[in-house]
């Protein structure tokens, strides 16, 4: 390969600058945190994200906060920053604490380091459950206090003034009586010299001053210039890309490969069968793709799924006549049914779904000298770390995870086993030698991959008294279990995944007679969360037949949820906020549109929205404006949250009106997305966002603005048009 | 062999014909801002200009490209890909980021021609672009927000 040496060269000293630049960050003076061998990006100018390539190196236990000569703060942020806001919201927590001025605030993803950086909430290292901030509120905040702690102590020894008369306010200590003052990065060497104080007293909320002002987000710049890094955009030298040839049905085995005119490919260095499938390693993505589509591949399918999705359908059916477990139960929903006036019954079904981020699934990286590190958007790293270290056949301390920037994920890369990790490390152990390969899945991998959400049918009863009050409640899940078989089967209880009954069984309204069941399938399709689990199908399910049931017995939507709501005040808080703000007169509005009202908690969060649609001209619901209103506890970043909700509302949105994958025979029909269709700009509602005031603990965003927008829109549509929507996507095709 | 200019700089490659500008921006020239999402033209991430107009690279061969001249999220300049970028970090419109060279390219080339768009035309130009976090809602107001210090 040749190129002309000018731009080349302005490439290289780029790169260069960028490292050299890096390496002069200045050494040792470090407040509560010891690093080997990491590169430190020295900036200047606003809060921003520090982005390194190469995330060796050991930090010690309180390795939370690093408070630099150049006056930069720069906390290692311990969950995956894939669009929900953490690398912001965590570095804000510390900024609060610490009284630092928020230009100086830097953030950086943690590498794989379980004991270190471990989700509080699940005891290994990850990200997902919108545990993020929840799960971080008080450990970073105390991180921010004890390095604030360390400063002022050092402040004090250096101008032999008593602590308590020292101020800090926006990254400057002060004592006013001697007129002392000193930034940060003035004290940061001799500050790191202190002990750090073994209890710390964080602020009374009424004292925040970052949290709850929606600072700017710290990576909104390099995503806004293509600076950003990604896995895809990893260098490393000599590296190979990697396209692995995926069986046509899940877990089919290669038994036989002509490889000739892969082998012919100009650029192809090598190609190996692996458990996932065959690998090529090519210098570059095009010839790895295009020798991957000259393979002749035997796959042995014995054992592998067959069935087709209508089979998968009446299998369902008939399960849900089975007997079930019990998930819930209160007062004697079979006797209230029978004893009711009006009895109403529906069945729902929810397709398979793939997540679809926008960065397909990729994986850099290398062995060399004994010793393997990898580099990707890894969102259980604890379970990544442990299945390379396996595959490599490797001791643990002799693999390393870099956590980069995820394009996205939604679930997906919440590998419980570790996959994507396992599949790049088998395609490196393949090559028997030291290397640095970069996996690569294309969008047909990602789409094909498996691991969507599962397909799951809801069978609803419901019965009125003479009043049409809602007096029993009946509703059977069947489903595929998605923590079965993984690190987190411990959840199973009773029989019972909570990931397939959550948001049905702790069903908020007040009806006496309830029982939600539960019938757990075996398919030989790989399933995983997909951005808000369950809730996707027991948010809709609920929603929309509750609603049809306060509709056939006269009651507003709003109203009649509401009197179903006064045990549960922080449910009926958000209707009522939302029902505020689109001023809601009732369901029909008139113009050829119509309302629809839906109010779901999930991970402890609670959204209501409100959608109006309108007959879209391909016989769709147009959605033209969501309201919506979320009660998240403390609001640690208002803008972040509207983001997410905003961002839930169009991803929900886009899976209940499009989406599906199917199977013909076991195999995967969908492709890309010109056949598994992504919600666009032209289909994009107006939205508005009201967040609550509240002082309850912080609580998750990232995935409760998806549950209400798919029950709001069907309940918009019903009242529009008459039609219950039942079997998802509304442009359903197939069955 | 194909010569073309990318950012302003002459540059020649020497990869078989039909490979996708994209992959030669991507893996030859070390131009990572530039994304790969589908493959096939369908989500935009890939949106550089070839000649002042928005292209897929992940389906333009290079051989195609030959002469012409290329510009990436890396080498954007003037006064709308200024007022575009500073309209994106104002309303901090990405969150995963990855489709936004993608957006931001579009947006650029959809200012150039028409310097105070309507939702509509906002719409017809951005379509093509998908954005998997459905940033949408806050990609319209940056426009608006750009083509406004535009027109100041």
């Amino acid at each position: 390969m040749r190129y002309l040496s000018t731009l080349q060269q302005a490439v290289l000293v780029t790169r260069r600058e960028f490292l050299r630049t890096a390496g002069t960050a200045g050494a040792g003076l470090i407040v509560s945190v010891k690093l080997g061998g990491l590169a430190w990006a020295q900036r200047s100018g606003a809060a921003s994200v520090i982005q390194s390539e190469d995330a060796q190196g050991t930090i010690d236990a309180t390795g939370f906060v690093k408070v630099s000569p150049d006056n930069t703060v720069t906390v290692m942020v311990k969950h995956l920053e894939m669009g929900q806001g953490p690398y912001t919201g965590l570095t804000t927590l510390v900024a609060e604490e610490l009284d630092a001025h928020w230009s100086q605030m830097r953030a950086q993803g943690a590498p794989a380091n379980t004991e270190l950086y471990k989700n509080l909430a699940f005891g290994i290292q990850g990200t997902g459950g919108s545990t993020a901030i929840a799960n971080s509120y008080e450990q970073m905040r105390k991180a921010g206090a004890t390095a604030r702690a360390m400063l002022v102590a050092a402040a004090a020894e250096e101008w032999g003034v008593p602590a308590k008369e020292i101020s800090v306010r926006k990254g400057v200590l002060r004592h006013s009586a001697s007129g002392e003052q000193a930034t940060f990065g003035q004290l940061a060497e001799r500050a790191a010299k202190m002990a750090p104080p073994n209890d710390v007293q964080l602020k009374d909320p009424s004292r925040f001053t970052l949290i709850g002002s929606s600072v700017g987000k710290l990576d909104s710049p390099e995503k806004s210039t293509g600076q950003a890094i990604y896995t895809i955009d990893v260098q490393r030298p000599d590296v190979l890309t990697v396209l692995v040839a995926h069986p046509p049905r899940f877990g089919a085995k290669a038994i036989a490969v002509d490889d000739t005119q892969a082998r012919a490919v100009r650029g192809v260095v090598d190609i190996k069968t692996i458990p996932q499938g065959v690998a090529v390693y090519a210098k570059g993505f095009w010839p790895a793709s295009k020798a991957r589509a000259a393979l002749k591949i035997t796959w042995d399918e014995s054992g592998t799924e067959m069935r087709s999705t209508a089979q998968l359908l009446a299998q369902y059916r008939a399960h849900a006549e089975q007997p079930q477990v019990a998930a819930s139960s209160r007062g004697n929903a079979q006797t209230a049914m029978e004893k009711a006036v009006r009895r109403y019954e529906a069945e729902y079904v929810f397709p398979y779904l793939a997540h679809a981020p926008m960065e397909p699934l990729d994986c850099a990286i290398e062995l060399s000298d004994g010793a393997c590190q990898a580099w990707f958007g890894s969102q259980l790293q604890t379970v990544d770390h442990m299945t390379i270290a396996k595959v490599m056949e490797l001791p643990a301390e002799k693999v390393g995870i870099g956590t980069l920037l995820a394009g996205g994920s939604f679930g997906r890369r919440a590998q419980p086993a570790g996959d994507l990790a396992g599949e790049a490390a088998a395609a490196l152990k393949a090559l028997g030698r030291d290397a640095s390969i970069k996996l690569v899945w294309t969008r047909e991998d990602d789409i094909r991959g498996g691991r969507y959400r599962p397909f799951t049918l809801h069978r609803l009863r419901g019965g009125l008294d003479k009043s049409g009050n809602i007096v029993a409640w009946d509703q059977t899940i069947v489903s595929q279990s998605i923590i079965k078989g993984s690190p987190f089967e411990m959840m199973i209880k009773d029989g019972v995944d909570p990931t397939m009954v959550e948001g049905a069984a702790d069903l908020p309204y007040a009806i006496a007679n309830l029982r939600v069941s539960a019938h757990a399938t075996e398919v030989g399709v790989p399933v995983l969360w997909w951005r808000s689990v369950g809730h996707t199908h027991t948010g809709y399910a609920t929603e929309t037949f509750l609603d049809e049931l306060l509709v056939a017995s006269g009651k507003d939507p709003v109203q009649g949820r509401l009197a179903l709501l006064k045990s549960e005040p922080r449910h009926a808080g958000v209707l009522k906020a939302v029902a505020n703000l689109a001023r809601w007169k009732g369901a029909k509005v008139g113009d050829g549109r119509a309302r629809g009202v839906a109010v779901h908690k999930s991970f402890d969060t609670y959204v209501a929205q409100i959608a109006e649609v309108s007959m879209g001209s391909n016989g769709l619901p147009k959605v033209e404006h969501v309201w919506c209103a979320i009660d998240c506890g403390v609001a640690v970043n208002p803008e972040v949250i509207k983001a997410q909700m905003e961002g839930g509302i169009g991803y929900g949105l886009g899976a209940v009106l499009f989406d599906e994958i199917t199977l013909d025979q076991g195999r995967v029909v969908q492709a890309n997305f010109n056949n598994y269709r992504m919600l666009r700009i032209d289909e994009m509602p107006k939205v508005d966002v009201v967040v609550i005031r509240s002082t309850e603990k912080p609580t998750g965003v990232g995935e409760p603005g998806v549950p209400p927008i798919g029950p709001a829109v069907a309940n918009a549509w019903r009242a529009l048009t008459g039609t219950s929507v039942r079997h998802l996507p509304f442009n359903r095709v197939s069955v | 062999m194909t010569s073309f200019f990318v950012n302003g700089q002459s540059v020649i490659v020497d990869v078989d014909p039909d490979t996708p500008l994209l992959w030669v921006l991507r893996d030859e020239l070390k131009l990572t801002g530039t994304k790969f999402g589908c493959g096939i033209a369908q989500c935009g991430a890939c949106t550089v200009h070839l000649d002042g107009m928005p292209r897929r690279s992940c389906v333009t061969p290079i051989a195609s490209v030959a002469g012409g001249k290329v510009t990436t999220i890396e080498g954007i300049s003037g006064k709308e890909a200024d007022a575009v970028t500073r309209a994106w970090i104002a309303l901090d419109v990405p969150q995963c980021g990855y489709c936004q060279s993608g957006q931001v390219m579009t947006a650029v080339a959809l200012l150039a021609e028409i310097r105070e768009p309507t939702d509509s035309d906002i719409d017809a130009a951005m379509a093509g672009n998908v954005c998997r976090c459905a940033t949408y809602v806050r990609i319209r107001a940056a426009i608006h927000r750009a083509a406004a210090t535009l027109g100041a």
